[in-house]
């Protein structure tokens, strides 16, 4: 349970979330156009700006240059600590060799004033929406690394989850799979999926999340972007990236970070 | 908690042992075989037999109501386990209720597994929005390693009850323990994967556990040191939450305990029903310098 501090930014009538990016660049400006088009009131960040993709500093010049409010994901709190790995809570060596080649490129590749930047994010972040009151979070509420996926977060759970922590809808990101689940109208639990790598069904596109007005005060749209796919294969290559992450890039399956999925998303995968 | 406190005559007083806060009651274990199994493996920490009825077999009626209380404390996910699991002739529509509230592993010796079960597992789990696991043990690499502990030919027939969740196009988690020597080292991992390759599983899931030295295991191998023991000490924040009884939680035949482990010792029970157990758990058994110094947890 960390004590994190919280931004508060009031009254919204339709926000853009934006979960993983993953230095996915091509997807984020891809993301931030469709969201002007939606004519959000903000598009907010949730965290994990690097690992996986290339050029690290291109996606921190995009959301700092939007001026893009956002909160830490473990990424941001393991670069800006100086720690020696994502803190991505994987378990199995497999997944964490792979987690430490993503680490150990962004933490190389990542500016100092960047960094600097990062330390300064809040660990939360509420608004309201339709009345309604949002938490955003990286993980879960109560652990930034926690992995809240559809499979292993029944509405019991959730219940106290929002009870917990003074929420009618708490959205998160970090396990890079987009899911919603409403245990009445207005509250509920949104993952708003990864910017940063396709979710593991075999389609090349990315995901965001819209939260606006709607039953019951909110309602929460998943929101699909293709994007150049093949011009960031291209430069994870130059880069010198894994093959695999590449791989996943191209066709839509992960290869790697896999032993951490629950029973029945590893079901739903290729690999 | 005192610690290394002196009283002034200079004669130590006796130290506390910590308490694990009960931080969020995430996790309810079912003992739904009892202690009943059709195994006795060596290194069992609650000897479970064909004959150990210390915990009964679970009725249906019991799960039940235990899946409510769950329920209304916001329980997040379940873990069926013994004894044997596939003992409990009430088993499928038991997890066929808890997979409606939630997701469940059964932690199964694999062995009464055929393909009929197999297929029924695999209906359950595509009719539910929640994970399904099963989780098989085995204790090496070969028969030459593994029967010693859980009992003559019961390699194969653990390898034939995994090739038929694999046929059924399940991904059982392998759980080994330190009993077999070496399965934690790169080389072990290597070969216990290959093994569950050419079993049937494309994709092998594998979790190494350490031994309890309690139970059957005290006499394999050595019971606890009298230095093994948390007494004195203090736990920082991670300990406590790392420790699986600060989010988690057991219920048997007989009652609420503070988890799976502990079931044999009459003060780690802890009430009847899970509402029962709400509270912190003095960490006075020598199991529980293990699950503290070794990072154990029984979940996946």
């Amino acid at each position: 349970m960390q004590d994190l501090s919280t931004l508060h930014l009031g009254a919204l009538r339709r926000v853009a979330l934006l979960g993983g990016i993953y230095s996915n660049h091509l997807a984020l400006a891809e993301a931030m156009k469709i969201a002007a088009a939606r004519e959000v009131d903000a598009v907010i960040a949730l965290g994990d700006f690097g690992g996986f993709g290339p050029h690290p500093d291109r996606t921190l010049d995009i959301l700092r240059g939007a001026g893009v409010p956002a909160i830490q994901g473990n990424y941001e709190q393991s670069l800006s600590g100086g720690a020696d790995d994502c803190g991505c809570g994987y378990t199995d060596p497999r997944d964490n060799h792979y987690a430490q080649i993503s680490y150990d490129y962004t933490r190389g590749h990542s500016s100092a004033d960047h960094v600097r930047w990062m330390e300064t994010l809040p660990g939360h972040i509420r608004f309201t929406v339709g009345g309604r009151r949002v938490l955003l979070c990286h993980g879960s509420p109560r652990k930034v690394n926690e992995f809240l996926w559809s499979s292993t977060t029944p509405p019991p759970f959730i219940r106290r989850l929002l009870r917990e922590h003074d929420a009618d809808v708490i959205a998160c990101t970090h396990t890079g799979i987009h899911w919603q689940r409403f245990v009445e109208p207005g509250r509920g639990i949104v993952n708003v999926g990864a910017l940063g790598r396709p979710a593991n069904d075999g389609a090349t596109n990315v995901w965001f999340a819209i939260l606006e007005e709607g039953d019951g005060g909110v309602r929460a749209e998943h929101v699909p972007v293709p994007y150049d796919h093949m011009r960031l294969a291209t430069e994870m290559r130059s880069e010198g990236l894994p093959g695999e992450f590449v791989e996943t890039v191209v066709t839509g399956w992960w290869t790697t970070c896999l032993e951490i999925l629950p029973a029945r998303e590893r079901g739903l995968g290729r690999h | 908690m005192s610690d290394t406190e002196t009283a002034a005559s200079g004669a130590e007083v006796t130290q506390a042992f910590p308490a694990a806060p009960l931080l969020a009651l995430d996790t309810l274990w079912l003992q739904v075989a009892g202690t009943l199994c059709n195994l006795q493996c060596t290194h069992c920490f609650i000897s479970c037999s064909p004959t150990n009825t210390t915990h009964g077999m679970m009725s249906l009626a019991q799960v039940q109501a235990h899946l409510v209380d769950a329920s209304d404390l916001g329980v997040r996910e379940y873990y069926f386990t013994g004894g044997e699991p596939f003992l409990n002739r009430d088993l499928f529509e038991m997890i066929e209720i808890a997979l409606r509230q939630g997701p469940v592993s059964v932690l199964t010796n694999g062995v009464l597994i055929r393909r009929d079960t197999a297929q029924r597992l695999r209906a359950l789990a595509d009719a539910s929005e929640y994970s399904l696991d099963l989780r098989i043990s085995i204790d090496g690499w070969d028969a030459a390693t593994n029967d010693p502990v859980r009992g003559a030919g019961t390699f194969d027939r653990i390898l034939a009850g995994v090739a038929h969740l694999a046929a059924a196009g399940l991904s059982p988690i392998i759980t080994v323990t330190d009993a077999c020597a070496g399965a934690a080292t790169p080389e072990g991992r290597t070969r216990l994967l290959q093994l569950l390759r050419d079993a049937g599983l494309p994709r092998p899931r594998l979790k190494v556990m350490p031994l309890l030295r309690i139970g059957a295991e005290e006499t394999r191998t050595r019971g606890y040191a009298s230095w093994e023991t948390l007494r004195g000490r203090t736990l920082t924040a991670t300990e406590a939450e790392s420790l699986q009884c600060s989010s988690s939680r057991m219920v048997t035949s007989r009652g609420a305990w503070v988890c799976p482990i502990l079931i044999d010792s009459p003060q780690a029970r802890m009430g009847a029903s899970l509402r029962d157990t709400l509270r912190p758990f003095e960490l006075a058994y020598a199991a529980c310098y293990t699950c503290h110094t070794e990072g154990l947890t029984c979940r996946t």
